[in-house]
């Protein structure tokens, strides 16, 4: 299967084709090559570790970025038994850049919703590249109040560069459409599960981002503002995104020294893309594991430490 | 060919300038500066709303005006280049410690909480003070059991305190929620400029949201929309009135009449 390298990953890359060319030769029992193979794959291993241990903020929003990175649909396909999508805002349209539905994780009915970037060209226009309009939006709103309504547990996968910055959404309320779904989902009586799995770009992130407990995948980020933005504000060069990355504090460990999410769930060696389904099954566990820690507590105080927990977040000092 | 003349948009971030006469940023008409402060900043050839500082809102809304939780102050929670000195210096424009000043507040016979935000200190925009201000006013509403108005003017979350600026949006309108359980009305007034993260947090959710004439709302910045879609942008979008007309605004109130209507918004929530 062909793959894709990022930049940092070509000494990964010359290697893996090395140790590939070796196994050649010893299937066609050119030579005993075993030796040899063996003390390639030990310095992949430290190669590797050694570039994923030390990647900077800016490698990782790359890997964040990965095409070959799961999406919702994988997830979806990995983890659940059955979906059923839900469709449509009940008004407008239905957004495919947001995904909702019904599924059965190991037996218990859970409401999913996700942004999807889509995979081939063709999706990822159908999908707007997992960038939502305020349909989605309300899409999500709607589905969500549907699984508070029943006291279905409601996990949501956050992955979009941002909502949309369009003339379409500005005429539909995509302000007020985000605005609307925070303050709702600060209290929808029952359990929500936010993970953020690829990026988690500023308000479009935050329109299905409230809830009881939030985490993010070892190598996504979670910030205010693009660091392309960023940089193109600050010093009028979007190509200083690398320096903007590192400013604004965004990577997993930083989110969460700051108190923004509560956990950071591993990832494969490399990123999720190169072993989804280990990767999938690492979030599956998590994902049962929380939705029976929080099924069991009260929904009134489910909103009450939901609300808290907001609350609590910034910094400030007080003085005279 | 005609040259097409566009509609200059008023983005400047300057305050008045001092002087005797003020040129109006939209129409270039010469005003008299002291007869344009009489008519609460409004150019009186083409209705244009100059930007006015937080202070000014105090005094053209309410009768009396009691500072509250004036003692909050920003941190570089990043250590954010240059942010320190940044708001030393907006600090010194302005003497506010950050973007908004919240008070106890007098209009009419009435008694409510008000919050406005400082578009002077930079750009009006939420970080953790802000953010922390909506939510104790909000909370001091709920206490007093008076109405909370909130007078927004922001670009936005700020840049400078990162993702803590954008948890703002959620601790905000999380916290509204307890607003609206103790049936507490809230009125958001939009002034030039209101987007990005406070337009998608408590600006967007009042029990009643107007806005001043041809103030620009939304969610992204007009420069980022064109940059996206790559076409011109339809004419008055995003200013107040394109709103009301695409139904997301309960009324557009001239500055002149800002008073008089809350006052008779609030009489009727009261009686």
């Amino acid at each position: 299967m062909p793959r894709t390298f990022l930049p940092f990953e070509k000494p990964i890359a010359e290697l893996e084709r090395k140790i590939e060319d070796l196994r050649t030769l010893q299937e066609e029992g050119v030579a005993d090559l075993r030796d040899e193979i063996v003390s390639l794959e030990n310095k992949l291993k430290l190669i590797q570790d050694n570039i994923y241990g030390n990647l900077t903020p800016w490698q990782r929003i790359q890997l964040a970025r990965h095409p070959k990175r799961p999406y919702f649909m994988d997830y979806i396909s990995y983890i659940t038994d059955e979906f059923f999508e839900i469709h449509g805002d009940g008004c407008f349209r239905d957004d495919p850049a947001i995904v909702c539905g019904f599924g059965k994780i190991n037996g218990r009915s859970v409401v999913l919703m996700g942004h999807e970037k889509g995979r081939s060209t063709k999706e990822k226009i159908k999908r707007n590249f997992g960038m939502a309009h305020p349909e989605g939006y309300r899409k999500a709103l709607k589905v969500a109040k549907l699984a508070s309504k029943f006291g279905k547990p409601i996990v949501s996968l956050v992955d979009t560069p941002g909502a949309y910055p369009g003339i379409g959404a500005e005429e539909r309320g995509q302000a007020q459409a985000i605005a609307i779904n925070i303050k709702e989902f600060a209290y929808l009586p029952t359990p929500i599960i936010v993970i953020i799995t690829g990026e988690g770009g500023s308000g479009g992130a935050l329109g299905i981002g409230v809830g009881d407990t939030v985490v993010i995948m070892q190598y996504a980020y979670y910030s205010v503002i693009s660091p392309e933005g960023c940089a193109s504000i600050l010093w009028r060069d979007a190509s200083k995104a690398p320096e903007a990355a590192e400013a604004l504090k965004i990577t997993a460990q930083d989110l969460l020294e700051l108190g923004v999410v509560d956990k950071i769930i591993p990832e494969p060696s490399g990123g999720a893309h190169r072993k989804p389904a280990e990767a999938a099954s690492i979030l599956k566990e998590f994902i049962i594991n929380e939705i029976d820690k929080l099924s069991v507590v009260p929904a009134e105080n489910l909103i009450k430490a939901r609300i808290e927990k907001f609350q609590k977040m910034g910094t400030i000092k007080s003085s005279p | 060919m005609f040259l097409r003349r566009k509609k200059p948009r008023p983005v400047t971030k300057k305050e008045i300038p001092d002087g005797l006469w003020v040129k109006c940023d939209s129409c270039g008409e010469i005003l008299y500066r002291k007869e344009l402060a009489r008519k609460l900043w409004v150019c009186e050839r083409c209705g244009y709303h100059f930007k006015i500082d937080s202070r000014k809102y105090i005094s053209i809304l309410t009768d009396e005006f009691k500072e509250i939780f004036a003692e909050l102050t920003p941190t570089n929670p990043l250590d954010f280049q240059d942010y320190s000195e940044k708001l030393e210096k907006d600090r010194k424009k302005t003497s506010l410690n950050d973007a908004a000043i919240s008070g106890e507040a007098k209009i009419g016979k009435h008694r409510i909480i008000l919050c406005a935000m400082e578009f002077f200190f930079r750009g009006g925009s939420m970080g953790s003070v802000v953010g922390e201000k909506v939510k104790l006013s909000i909370n001091h509403a709920i206490k007093r059991k008076v109405p909370l108005v909130i007078v927004c003017a922001s670009g936005g979350a700020r840049m400078q305190e990162g993702i803590l600026s954008l948890m703002q949006m959620a601790k905000t309108s999380a916290t509204l929620n307890l607003l609206s359980d103790a049936k507490i009305p809230y009125i958001s007034i939009l002034t030039n400029p209101t987007t990005a993260g406070v337009m998608a947090s408590y600006a967007s959710l009042g029990d009643l949201v107007i806005a001043e004439p041809g103030a620009l709302i939304g969610f992204a910045g007009p420069r980022v929309i064109m940059d996206t879609v790559k076409e011109e942008l339809p004419p008055g979008f995003q200013t107040a009135e394109f709103l009301l007309e695409h139904g997301l605004l309960d009324a557009v109130v001239p500055r002149v009449e800002l008073k008089d209507k809350l006052i008779s918004i609030l009489d009727f929530f009261k009686s």
